[in-house]
């Protein structure tokens, strides 16, 4: 059945529930019923304007959350829909596009630090805390080994080979710039994103 | 794009070729359909299989997958023997008129020079005058000018030719020709939409060249409703490349090779020299940028002495390659120790699925930041969930490779900007917070850059200056703010710490820092650039400069010049984006110096040229497109059979690296998107999942009757890699073609399903195979050879 | 004023983008199909599917054609669901013309199954209501146009006033005509006393070509019930005059003060 919330059934059976007055009498053409009140579920919302994540076209949306973002009140998607603004989409959304909402609040979202062991079958949950000591010693520990810093004729390179980095075509150009940073900073040349696929 | 998504509407021929925007891009096709509906444009669609865009086109020609070079070269044909080209603009704005080293020419599949399975380019290059300038004949006569070489080098390409490589018939060829080159008179615009159905080949790149051909003989590009237009297939797909990969730094800038042991060496190699004397070379600008990038990347540890630290930048042997394929070989030949991944799945997106979870199970290591649990974080779980189709993977047991799975934040939880197709900066706001432990990216990359800077703190290591001369000075170093990123990104002048207007105020002794050139003017002291919302659209042809912020220098139509003569007069009155007012050009941002006169300079600023390249000598397979057959094809090249695919086809050699032949795999595949899907993330959404539930192969009917196939009967595709399975999907759609007097079958294999999601299936890169363009490294995902057995 | 929607399939790329606006909007269940050979979606609307891109291929004079249009509630004029509805304000006719379903007077016999000849009514089985398209009758009241309209990137679907999207379908109709295409033409008809979804056809003289009926009535069955509902209907009506007018004679006029305000809508439930 429609998932309805209790709340927007009942919104719209008051709203109509006028509407019915005379309405047992199909064919009596003055006993129509006018438009419902609105109570939209994008009534109160309070509006952000965002891009698409999904293909280069770069269609505005709007995401209607709930909320006014003070202090204890946690800010909940209720909707999202093409802005109207934008030049490239004028409020349209293509399939995807129309489907943001059930994307970021998917029930397959990661939630928790996942961490398999070598060897092991199955993931454990771990805390941040953990996790980040550990990752940066791997980094560590690998890069020790593999940085050249001369080549066999002695010239300075400066360069790591046996950690590759890959990504960033999901994320703003900010992000972007900030794994470039990281990237040089190890030394790193095994580096690529989606363009080259 | 050239152009942009607005711009389409402009058109009065869209060249729909190796793309299919109506399904990849429905709200970018909007503007097709508004070209169409508003000017009456004609769509003309060339394609493998009869899509969703061919369906809503006035002429759709099928073409076998690969073959594009060869439609296009017979275009470049069609349109210089029947002169159906823009011979004014051609003779203005390409080097056409350049002449080439004497003994240049193409014989038995192979361009001059070719010896011990290398290119020697000597033959390739302009012919010189004393002061190092292109010599040019501007009659276009001469025998060694490029446009007489052009014109020899496609004349192999007749209608009747074309068809036979193609599989269409000639007259259908000749009609899209006749439709294409509408758009040579003066006043008329065509535009070129292609997307991965042309760069998914082992020619990639030379196939775009011969498209760039096509619109410079048409008189396309610089035009409103002209250009040639990548239609990219993530949201900030174009920000990332522009952010740099392996051979690159932000804003293109080369990465510096190991002979380049210094800055002066580094700039002298990569710095362009003018090969005419009116040409502005403005990319001799070079030294500016990269200096700019280093001040950015190391603050004042960079100095003047010390080469603004560029000695702390990795330096790659000559002649060495870590693009995709190689790393990855690296990885499966147990070279490398761990991998990590922002938001990317090559275990999905891959080619050689196989060979790709083999490689991870070599790592020591595995970091990936995700939105879902991706087939790439859970690779060694293939045997567990996926047996049949990766008989290959080994038991988890067997597996030692550590793996981190990190909840990252998503799109909507976010603030900072993507850039579209149009090269459009668009700037986000987070709407809400991430969920349970998720964090934002920036946040995580921070913290794994000062845990591994801390642990080099305390501990020492290997040569650790490149790391801790690396600037991360954000007022929260460890949270930072992207627009305080944006703000470096864009760039600064060091002594009065002002933010500034464009690159032109870049300079190379160390005053100014920028982290990306190409994006100067983005955030300027007037603030956010990329979040402006202005509707203005002065030119009246959608350019909206006050929407967003293009790069370079927010100009919306690049090489924007070539829309007028040489006197600045529009080549159409009614579509142009500059005019010239005698003292400044109008309209768009000019591609040009803003208050240079027409005639002073030559209208390509951005090539040492000053002209477009009809003839591109730095391509590494030849300075014109030739056609040769995909890695694995299912006929000879009928050009020359001794040399069938690309003479420097580049392939590994591992023991996972295979190849077929038609004799067991007789049949052509082409992988591609569904419009109901976004790659392999919306597998993880329940609307999107509903939409299309389930992987299919799409079967011509012809085929489908020879081997007793109904709708819907279950199927195995095998290939020389691997195999899948799945319920057949008969079609008309997918018409038989006739090559070389043989008829061709092609098969449609959708992508999008995987071994984990809210709906399965098998990974459709279980069938590609590790072949390469040599130029740029992307895998042939299209125009494989696989087999069909009818199994249900 | 009578809205209407306007279907241009000429502009139709088969994107689906309304399908998932008419989903997310109106707070619709997801479920994964079985593959039925097609591109479509479904084979048929469902209880929580109400708009639905029909995929047709076929080959003509040697060319392949691959029609896509949109399928769901017509909003007829005279509309067959309406008709065969037992259940008092369980079917509402709006004053836009919306035909508007009210689930909690629905019954769940099905009758307005059988009395469209669209086929677009579909009942759900845990409920045992039947469901189909609002156009959006939320949106609509504020002047917002149904989601799957808002979302349309091509311009094949329009909303607005029915005379106006008329007179544009007849006008797309011409250009296709001056194009070359003889068959083009509106979809509007009239056995159901004309629609409030309107089509523009290439193929007009072929609607079923489109997963179209060629020309939809109501069938004689609920024409038959439509008789004798007419009968009681009539008597019903004449009897509430009767009764209001004999109530005025006794009671005299009603007093607003008593009675609470006449437009407040506290009154109307």
């Amino acid at each position: 059945m429609p998932k309805e919330s209790s709340r927007r059934e009942f919104l719209k059976r008051s709203a109509k529930g006028a509407a019915v007055g005379g309405a047992t009498a199909v064919t009596v053409p003055t006993a129509v019923a006018e438009n419902s009140p609105a109570t939209l579920k994008t009534a109160n919302t309070t509006k952000t304007n965002s891009i698409c994540p999904y293909c280069a076209v770069g269609c505005s949306v709007v995401v209607h959350t709930i909320g006014d973002k003070s202090r204890n009140v946690k800010p909940a998607i209720v909707h999202i829909e093409g802005d109207p603004d934008s030049p490239i989409n004028r409020g349209t959304l293509c399939s995807k596009g129309a489907s943001l909402e059930e994307f970021v609040q998917s029930d397959r979202r990661l939630t928790t630090v996942q961490h398999r062991a070598a060897g092991s079958r199955e993931w454990k949950r771990m805390s941040w805390a953990e996790a980040v000591p550990k990752m940066a010693r791997f980094i560590k520990d690998s890069r020790d080994k593999g940085f050249e810093a001369e080549d066999p004729q002695g010239r300075t390179v400066n360069r790591l080979k046996n950690i590759a980095m890959i990504g960033g075509c999901t994320d703003t150009n900010e992000i972007n710039y900030l794994l470039s940073k990281f990237r040089f900073g190890l030394g790193m040349v095994a580096y690529e994103n989606q363009s080259r696929l | 794009m050239t152009n942009g998504w607005t711009d389409v509407a402009n058109a009065d021929v869209v060249l729909v070729m190796g793309g299919n925007p109506a399904e990849n891009h429905p709200v970018g096709f909007r503007f097709v359909m508004e070209a169409k509906r508003l000017r009456k444009a004609k769509i003309v669609c060339i394609d493998p299989r009869f899509t969703r865009t061919a369906a809503v086109s006035d002429l759709y020609v099928p073409i076998r997958s690969g073959t594009d070079i060869a439609f296009l070269g017979g275009l470049i044909h069609y349109a210089v023997s029947n002169n159906k080209y823009q011979r004014k603009y051609v003779e203005l704005n390409t080097n056409a008129s350049f002449l080439i080293a004497e003994g240049f020419g193409f014989s038995e599949g192979h361009f001059s020079g070719w010896k011990d399975g290398k290119y020697d380019k000597a033959t390739w290059q302009y012919e010189l005058d004393g002061q190092g300038y292109a010599k040019v004949d501007p009659t276009l006569e001469h025998p060694r000018c490029v446009f007489q070489l052009m014109k020899t080098h496609y004349s192999r390409y007749t209608p009747e030719v074309v068809a036979n490589i193609c599989g269409c018939t000639a007259e259908e060829f000749v009609k899209a020709a006749e439709m294409i080159t509408i758009a040579a008179a003066a006043d008329k615009s065509g535009t070129v939409l292609y997307a991965l159905g042309w760069t998914h080949h082992s020619f990639a790149v030379q196939l775009i060249h011969a498209a760039a051909m096509v619109q410079l003989l048409m008189g396309n590009i610089g035009m409103p409703g002209g250009g040639v237009n990548a239609q990219r297939g993530h949201a900030n797909i174009q920000g990332s490349t522009d952010m740099g990969a392996w051979n690159t730094l932000p804003g293109y800038l080369k990465i510096p090779r190991a002979n380049h042991e210094n800055l002066a060496d580094y700039l002298k190699a990569n710095t362009p020299k003018a090969l005419r004397p009116n040409s502005l070379n403005y990319l001799g600008n070079t030294p500016k940028f990269m200096t700019s990038l280093l001040k950015a990347y190391y603050g004042p540890h960079a100095t003047k002495a010390n080469d603004f630290g560029y000695d702390w930048l990795p330096k790659v042997e000559e002649g060495a390659d870590h693009s995709w394929g190689t790393f990855f070989d690296q990885m499966h030949a147990g070279k490398m120790d761990g991998l990590i991944s922002f938001g990317m799945n090559p275990v999905a997106n891959g080619p050689n699925t196989p060979k790709m979870i083999r490689a991870l199970s070599k790592l020591k290591w595995l970091i990936v930041a995700e939105n879902f649990e991706t087939e790439t974080a859970a690779f060694w779980r293939a045997k567990e969930l996926a047996d049949k189709e990766y008989p290959q993977s080994l038991k988890a047991d067997d597996i030692q490779t550590e793996v981190f799975l990190l909840p990252a934040a998503c799109f909507a939880e976010k603030d900072g900007a993507f850039v579209n197709s149009s090269r459009w900066l668009q700037w986000k706001e987070a709407a809400v917070d991430p969920p349970g432990d998720a964090r934002r990216d920036q946040d995580i990359i921070s913290d794994l850059f000062h845990a591994v800077q801390d642990l080099y703190a305390k501990e020492g290591g290997a040569r650790p200056e490149p790391l801790m001369n690396m600037q991360w000075n954000y007022a929260m170093p460890k949270r930072p703010l992207l627009g305080e990123v944006a703000r470096e990104v864009n760039g600064v002048d060091l002594e009065t710490g002002k933010q500034l207007n464009g690159f032109g105020e870049l300079k190379a002794d160390g005053s100014t820092a920028c982290g990306n050139w190409v994006y100067s003017g983005s955030w300027t002291e007037a603030g956010n650039q990329m979040s402006r919302r202005g509707q203005g659209d002065p030119t009246g042809l959608g350019l909206y400069p006050q929407w967003a912020w293009s790069w370079p220098a927010n100009r919306r139509i690049l090489y924007n010049r070539a829309s007028t003569d040489s006197a600045g007069k529009p080549w159409d009155e009614t579509r142009a984006p500059l005019r010239w007012n005698g003292k400044r050009w109008t309209g768009d941002t000019p591609d040009y110096k803003a208050d240079a006169p027409p005639e002073t300079m030559a209208p390509f600023i951005m090539l040492p040229e000053g002209v477009a390249r009809l003839f591109a000598p730095d391509l590494v397979e030849g300075p014109f497109p030739e056609h040769y057959e995909p890695a694995e094809s299912p006929v000879d090249n009928s050009l020359h059979p001794t040399v069938n695919a690309n003479p420097l086809l580049r392939t590994y050699n591992s023991d996972m690296d295979h190849f077929g032949t038609a004799k067991d795999f007789p049949f052509v595949a082409i992988t591609y998107r569904l419009t109901e899907h976004f790659h392999y993330w919306t597998k993880h959404t329940s609307s999107s999942s509903e939409l299309q539930s389930n992987f299919f192969v799409e079967i011509p009917e012809e085929l489908a009757k020879e081997k007793g196939i109904a709708n819907k009967t279950l199927v195995r595709v095998s290939s020389a890699r691997g195999k899948i399975e799945g319920p057949a999907l008969v079609t008309k759609r997918l018409r038989t073609l006739k090559v070389s007097g043989k008829k061709i079958y092609q098969i449609g294999l959708p992508i999008h399903w995987g071994f984990v999601g809210k709906v399965h299936g098998p990974l459709i890169n279980n069938l590609t195979p590790s072949a390469y363009d040599p130029n740029c490294g992307t895998p042939e995902y299209k125009g494989f050879l696989v087999n069909v057995e009818k199994i249900g | 004023m009578i809205v209407a929607k306007l279907i241009d399939t000429t502009l139709c790329i088969g994107c689906k983008a309304c399908e998932v606006a008419c989903q997310e909007w109106n707070d619709q269940e997801y479920t994964m199909g079985t593959f039925d050979g097609s591109y479509q979606t479904k084979p048929e609307l469902e209880a929580n599917f109400w708009n639905l891109i029909k995929f047709n291929e076929f080959e003509k004079d040697g060319a392949t054609s691959w029609l896509m249009s949109k399928y769901q509630c017509m909003h007829c004029a005279d509309a067959g669901c309406l008709a065969a509805c037992p259940a008092p304000g369980a079917i509402v006719p709006l004053a836009n013309g919306t035909i508007d379903f009210v689930h909690e007077n629905c019954i769940g016999c099905g009758y307005c199954i059988t009395g469209c000849p669209f086929d677009v009514p579909r009942l759900n089985a845990t409920t045992k209501k039947a469901y189909k398209c609002t156009l959006c009758s939320d949106r609509t009241a504020v002047g917002l146009e149904p989601a799957c309209i808002k979302t349309c990137p091509t311009n094949c679907l329009n909303f607005g006033e029915r005379d106006e999207l008329l007179h544009l379908a007849e006008t797309r109709a011409g250009e296709l005509k001056a194009d070359g295409f003889a068959d083009a033409g509106v979809y509007n008809p009239q056995g159901v006393g004309g629609t409030n979804v309107l089509y523009v056809l290439k193929h007009a003289s072929e609607p079923e070509k489109y997963g179209l009926p060629k020309d939809p009535v109501i069938p004689w069955t609920v024409s038959l019930w439509k008789g004798p509902m007419k009968w009681m209907g009539t008597l019903m009506f004449w009897g509430t005059v009767f009764g209001a007018f004999f109530h005025f004679v006794i009671y005299g006029p009603q007093d607003p003060e008593k009675h609470g305000h006449p437009e407040d809508p506290s009154d109307k439930s």
